[in-house]
């Protein structure tokens, strides 16, 4: 069992409305590993993180997603997330008049289910789900006003992305996928977050970074990196081929790609 | 909010019912007989006879409503006008008797709210049983009984004040009303005197095919506040209910009203209700209204704004579920110059739900410097549910600021896609997202009454999803 990857796509043909957008991605990740998936816009990155957590918009084709060896595609959003898989979103949805707390107290139960009486996961008592979100809220540098402001509601871009950030934070998956955290971020806010994913990765937990650009991976180091154009990855490797990426642009892996003719 | 309580969901959570065992009931149907039998019975002074005698003849005269809701199916021989539960009504809870005692376990009243709230008017039947009133209250001269009670003791009070707003001859549930009248809650409350607890009053319906016609009168005067809460809820019966109230409140210069009613009425009540303030020089009056259940409901809290610096202001959630239609909404009348008034309706429709917002605001000729502002917000939750917005707008001088929003929503994919990716079960989403549109009110209420209304509205959720 411990030789089962954490997360594996396998031969992944998606899209949506009919159009195929994923053409055949494959991608395993090992517990504690830290991937880096970048790529143009388009390319289909993010269909890739919707799929994974379970969009009911999004179809499949052919291939699978296993999480611990066990294909997930017939499963809700929510029964994934149940088994410790996250998506922090690139365009958080706003819900009005639910209170950051209180919609955390709801997902933080959900996601460790009823007592199974054997020493499992279990409910979080009130008081220390309080302890636990001002724990959290000041170790990523959140001010106390976010508990008791509503979902996302006037949020700025900064503060959406720290929102998801404390949402994972306090859900603890152990597999992440981080779709465009710091996109549109400033220099200061892209420090707070990256800052606060470096204090929440413990080594054993693995993440996909979804990012277009390099600079990310100045703050977190990828173990792998994996190029994506056109609804599949084209390559893969070590932290030296964002610097490659960086260096040549997109146009040109995709030129060196393309067989001459 | 995690916990799915195991609730069996065919069946209404407050539909008991006790033995009947009244000490009076009126035959079935509506005539002078029995008008002048209940008069009679409650040792009323001849005035009120008379009041309730000539009220009957309005009644009689006024066509049932077209508008708003089909009431086509009421038949108004159906109806018992008058139960009364208990000889008189028990000052001290030891004088309750036990099966109402029972009654009130089950409905979770007692014992908590009598420590911390100012009085316990609670109605079984026609009759208030049960009503306490804290002594330092009393000493400050607030008056909080039932309404007989308050016309055998404070009959001069009453006499002034009742129909001055709510004339019988108004509309034909008024007028019916102001025939069968029997108990409800009059609140006095003197000169500067601010009560700074709510005054809480229950309401229950317990006979087959009984009308419920409680009559409500609040006064208070200059620079005096008061915030009035009554709660409702009505067991289920196979045949049709009515519960038509009237409630009328004055609000003399300076002083404030805030008048807060969660109805979860039965799916067989008509729920027909008239409520009217009057707001004086610089008062202010709030209703804060939540309909759930029945199968009718048609309610307007209106706020007739009389003099300068008057300010009105209606909150109100409806919640329509299978075979349910809320007409709901709110009466601004603008009498005086620099008066205000804000309207804020919320709506959500289930199943075969119907939720209207129906409100009116009116402005005077004269009334120069009117603000007034209108948003009501519909949330449907599936294809069959259904909404209706009419707001009417009577507008005679041109120095005014008027705004009106209205949105109709559905419950967004993408927003329960959200909380699901969160590990939160779609069921549970679908009511966390419905707590959060009717936050802006919800948060308004008593601690108590927000909770209750939420759990209401879980309750209510429940198997809307798959």
């Amino acid at each position: 069992m411990s030789d089962t990857p954490l997360f594996q796509v396998e031969n992944l043909h998606a899209g949506i409305e009919g159009e195929e957008i994923l053409k055949g991605v494959d991608l395993t990740i090992n517990r504690g590993e830290i991937h880096a998936l970048m790529g143009p816009n388009g390319s289909g990155k993010s269909t890739l993180a919707y799929i994974v957590a379970g969009h009911p918009n999004y179809e499949v084709f052919e291939g699978r997603v296993l999480y611990k060896g066990e294909n997930v595609l017939e499963m809700g959003a929510d029964e994934r997330a149940q088994l410790g898989m996250f998506l922090a979103f690139q365009y958080p949805t706003t819900i009005p008049g639910v209170s950051m707390a209180n919609f955390l107290r709801l997902a933080v139960n959900s996601v460790r289910g009823e007592d199974d009486g054997e020493g499992g996961k279990k409910r979080i008592a009130p008081r220390e789900f309080r302890r636990m979100l001002r724990e959290k809220m000041q170790m990523l540098n959140i001010d106390e006003s976010f508990a008791t402001r509503y979902l996302n509601e006037g949020f700025s871009g900064g503060e959406k992305k720290r929102a998801e950030i404390l949402q994972m934070a306090m859900l603890e998956p152990e597999f992440a996928i981080m779709d465009e955290t710091v996109s549109g971020l400033d220099i200061d806010a892209l420090r707070t977050v990256s800052e606060g994913v470096n204090k929440l990765y413990d080594g054993t937990m693995a993440m996909l970074l979804i990012t277009h650009y390099q600079r990310l991976l100045n703050h977190i180091k990828p173990h792998y990196v994996h190029v994506m154009l056109e609804g599949r990855i084209v390559q893969s490797g070590g932290p030296e081929l964002a610097e490659e990426l960086e260096a040549k642009g997109y146009e040109q892996i995709r030129s060196e790609l393309t067989p001459a003719g | 909010m995690v916990t799915k309580p195991d609730i069996d969901l065919g069946q209404y959570k407050y539909g008991f019912s006790d033995p009947e065992n009244y000490h009076f009931k009126s035959r079935k149907g509506l005539d002078e007989d029995i008008v002048r039998e209940i008069s009679q019975m409650k040792g009323e002074p001849e005035w009120m006879r008379d009041f309730r005698l000539k009220s009957l003849e309005y009644f009689r005269k006024r066509p049932v409503p077209t508008w708003g809701g089909d009431l086509s199916d009421l038949d108004f021989n159906e109806i018992f006008y008058y139960v009364r539960a208990s000889e008189a009504t028990g000052k001290s809870w030891d004088d309750v008797p036990e099966y109402i005692k029972n009654t009130f376990e089950k409905l979770g009243i007692p014992e908590a709210e009598r420590k911390f709230l100012a009085g316990v008017g609670a109605q079984y039947e026609s009759e208030v049983v049960y009503h306490s009133l804290q002594e330092d209250l009393e000493n400050q001269g607030v008056i909080f009984l039932d309404m007989d009670s308050a016309l055998r003791e404070h009959p001069e009070i009453v006499k002034q004040y009742m129909g001055t707003i709510i004339p019988p001859n108004d509309n034909k549930f008024a007028a019916l009303n102001s025939a069968v009248w029997s108990g409800g809650s009059f609140v006095y409350v003197p000169k500067g005197v601010k009560v700074e607890i709510p005054l809480q009053a229950y309401f229950r319906i317990n006979a087959e095919n009984m009308g419920q016609f409680e009559r409500t009168l609040i006064i208070v005067e200059e620079d005096a506040y008061v915030h009035y809460v009554e709660g409702c809820t009505a067991p289920t019966y196979t045949t049709n209910s009515l519960h038509s109230a009237v409630v009328e409140i004055i609000v003399k210069e300076g002083g404030r009203c805030r008048y807060t009613t969660i109805q979860n009425w039965s799916k067989n009540t008509y729920n027909l209700v008239t409520k009217r303030a009057a707001a004086y020089k610089n008062a202010t009056m709030e209703w804060v209204d939540g309909n759930l259940g029945s199968k009718l409901t048609m309610k307007y809290p209106a706020v007739w704004l009389m003099e300068p610096g008057a300010r009105g202001e209606v909150l109100s959630v409806a919640f329509a579920t299978d075979d349910m239609h809320q007409d709901a909404g709110a009466k601004m009348v603008h009498v005086a110059p620099n008066t205000s008034s804000q309207i804020i309706s919320k709506s959500i429709s289930k199943g075969t739900g119907r939720s209207t917002y129906r409100g009116l605001v009116k402005v005077h000729k004269g009334a120069s410097n009117v603000k007034a502002n209108v948003v009501c917000d519909a949330l449907l939750l599936d294809e069959s549910s259904r909404t209706d917005t009419y707001p009417y707008m009577e507008i005679e001088e041109e120095q005014v600021s008027i705004g009106h929003e209205a949105t109709v929503s559905k419950v967004a994919e993408e927003q329960l896609f959200y909380l699901q990716s969160r590990g939160v079960s779609e069921a549970d989403a679908m009511s966390m997202i419905v707590s959060g549109f009717i936050e802006p009110v919800a948060k308004e209420l008593p601690l108590e009454y927000a909770v209750e209304l939420n759990r209401l509205i879980q309750l209510e959720m429940e198997g809307s999803v798959g």
